[in-house]
C-alpha cells in the first residue's frame, strides 16, 4: 500500500525551509562597528516539546461556481423570476466569478440597471441582443458589493439620509457606457424595446410546462 | 408588495390530501395537483419548484418585504411525482393544516432550469 491520501497530501503542501531574512541596521557609537546584520524575524524563543500536527486543509470549502446554463449564452433576453423586478425582462451580459449572472433592462430602457441576478431565479428565452460591442471587463463582484450604512456617532443610529441608496456617480457613468452601446443595436430591431419593457406574466391556460421561451 | 404590477409568475395548484394508504396518512407530504398537468412526465417539469401555501391570518404581521400584511406564506419544495396522473407530492418547512385541503397552492418557476 502507499501513502494514505493525507499523508501524500501533506507532503505535497509541506513548506519549504524558510530563508532567515536579514537587514542591515546603522550602529551609532564609535567603536561598534557602524552596521550590524540583523535577522528580522526571529521566530519563538521556546518550541513545544511534543510536535503537534496541524490540521490538514479542507478541501471542502473551495468555491465552485454553478456551471452556466447551456441555454443562456451572452445577449440572451431572460426574465427574472422573484423579487422587485419578477417579470422583467433584461438582458444577459456575462457570468462574474461568484457565478452571478450580471444583466442589465438597459437603464434607458427599462430602467433597470447593471445588477447581479442569481441564475436559478431566471428563464432564458430564446431571444438574443448582439452584446458583442459591449465592455464588461470592468464588471466584477466587488464591484456590486454593497456599501455598510455609517453609523452616526452621536444618536448611534443609521442616519437615513445616508442610509438610503443612490447610485454613485461612477455607476451612473458606467450605466451611460453600457447603453450608449447597447440602445442603437436595440433599436435596430423592430418590437425590441416594447418587448424589453413589457413584463412577462403567465395567464389563464398558459402552461410553462409545454411553453418553448 | 404594493409597488409589483400584476404579474403571476406562479402555476396553481390544489392541495389534495396527504400522503396515505388506506388506513394511516403521513401528512409530512402533501399531495399537489397542478393546473395544466395531466400525466406524470408533464410533472417532471416541476420537481425541485418551490410551493407556497398562502393563507389569510387575522393579525397583522411584518411581511419579507418589512410591509404589514395579513397574507402569510407557508413554503415547501415539490419532491417527487404521485402516480400516473401527474399529481405530486410536496414537502413544506411546516406541514400544511388540514384546513388547506382543498386550497390552492402557488407553484412557483424557480429554482429554474429552463
Amino acid at each position: 500500500m502507499g501513502k494514505s491520501r493525507d499523508a501524500r497530501r501533506r507532503a505535497k503542501e509541506a513548506p519549504t525551509k524558510p530563508v532567515l531574512q536579514t537587514i542591515t541596521k546603522k550602529i551609532g557609537g564609535e567603536k561598534n562597528g557602524g552596521e550590524r546584520t540583523v535577522i528580522v524575524n526571529k521566530g519563538p524563543k521556546w518550541y513545544p516539546a511534543d510536535d503537534i500536527k496541524k490540521p490538514v486543509p479542507s478541501r471542502k470549502h473551495a468555491h465552485k461556481p454553478p456551471k452556466l446554463r447551456s441555454s443562456i449564452k451572452p445577449g440572451s433576453v431572460l426574465i427574472l423570476l422573484a423579487g422587485r423586478l419578477q417579470g422583467c425582462r433584461v438582458i444577459f451580459l456575462k457570468q462574474l466569478k461568484s457565478g452571478m449572472l450580471l444583466v442589465t433592462g438597459p437603464y434607458s430602457v427599462n430602467r433597470i440597471p447593471l445588477r447581479r441576478v442569481n441564475q436559478a431565479y431566471v428563464i432564458a428565452t430564446s431571444t438574443s441582443v448582439d452584446v458583442s460591442a459591449v465592455d464588461v471587463s470592468k464588471f466584477d463582484d466587488a464591484y456590486f458589493k454593497r456599501v455598510k450604512a455609517k453609523k452616526n456617532a452621536d444618536v448611534m443610529e443609521t442616519d437615513e439620509e445616508a442610509a438610503k441608496y443612490a447610485p454613485t456617480e461612477e455607476r451612473i457613468a458606467d450605466q451611460k457606457a453600457v447603453d450608449q452601446v447597447l440602445v442603437p443595436v436595440i433599436e435596430k430591431e423592430p418590437l425590441m424595446t416594447s418587448y424589453l419593457k413589457n413584463r412577462f406574466t403567465l395567464r389563464r391556460g398558459m402552461n410553462p410546462h409545454v411553453m418553448s421561451f | 408588495m404594493s409597488q409589483v404590477p400584476q404579474v403571476r409568475l406562479h402555476v396553481k395548484g390544489v392541495h389534495l390530501g396527504y400522503k396515505r394508504n388506506r388506513r394511516n396518512q403521513h401528512c409530512g407530504q402533501s399531495r399537489i395537483q397542478i393546473e395544466g398537468v395531466k400525466d406524470r412526465n408533464d410533472a417532471k417539469f416541476y420537481l425541485g419548484k418551490r410551493i407556497a401555501y398562502v393563507y389569510r391570518a387575522k393579525t397583522l404581521k411584518k411581511s419579507r418585504t418589512g410591509e404589514m400584511s395579513k397574507y402569510r406564506f407557508m413554503w415547501g419544495r415539490i419532491i417527487a411525482t404521485h402516480g400516473n396522473n401527474g399529481h405530486v407530492r410536496a414537502k413544506f418547512t411546516k406541514n400544511l393544516p388540514p384546513v388547506s385541503i382543498g386550497r390552492p397552492v402557488r407553484i412557483m418557476l424557480y429554482p429554474s432550469n429552463i
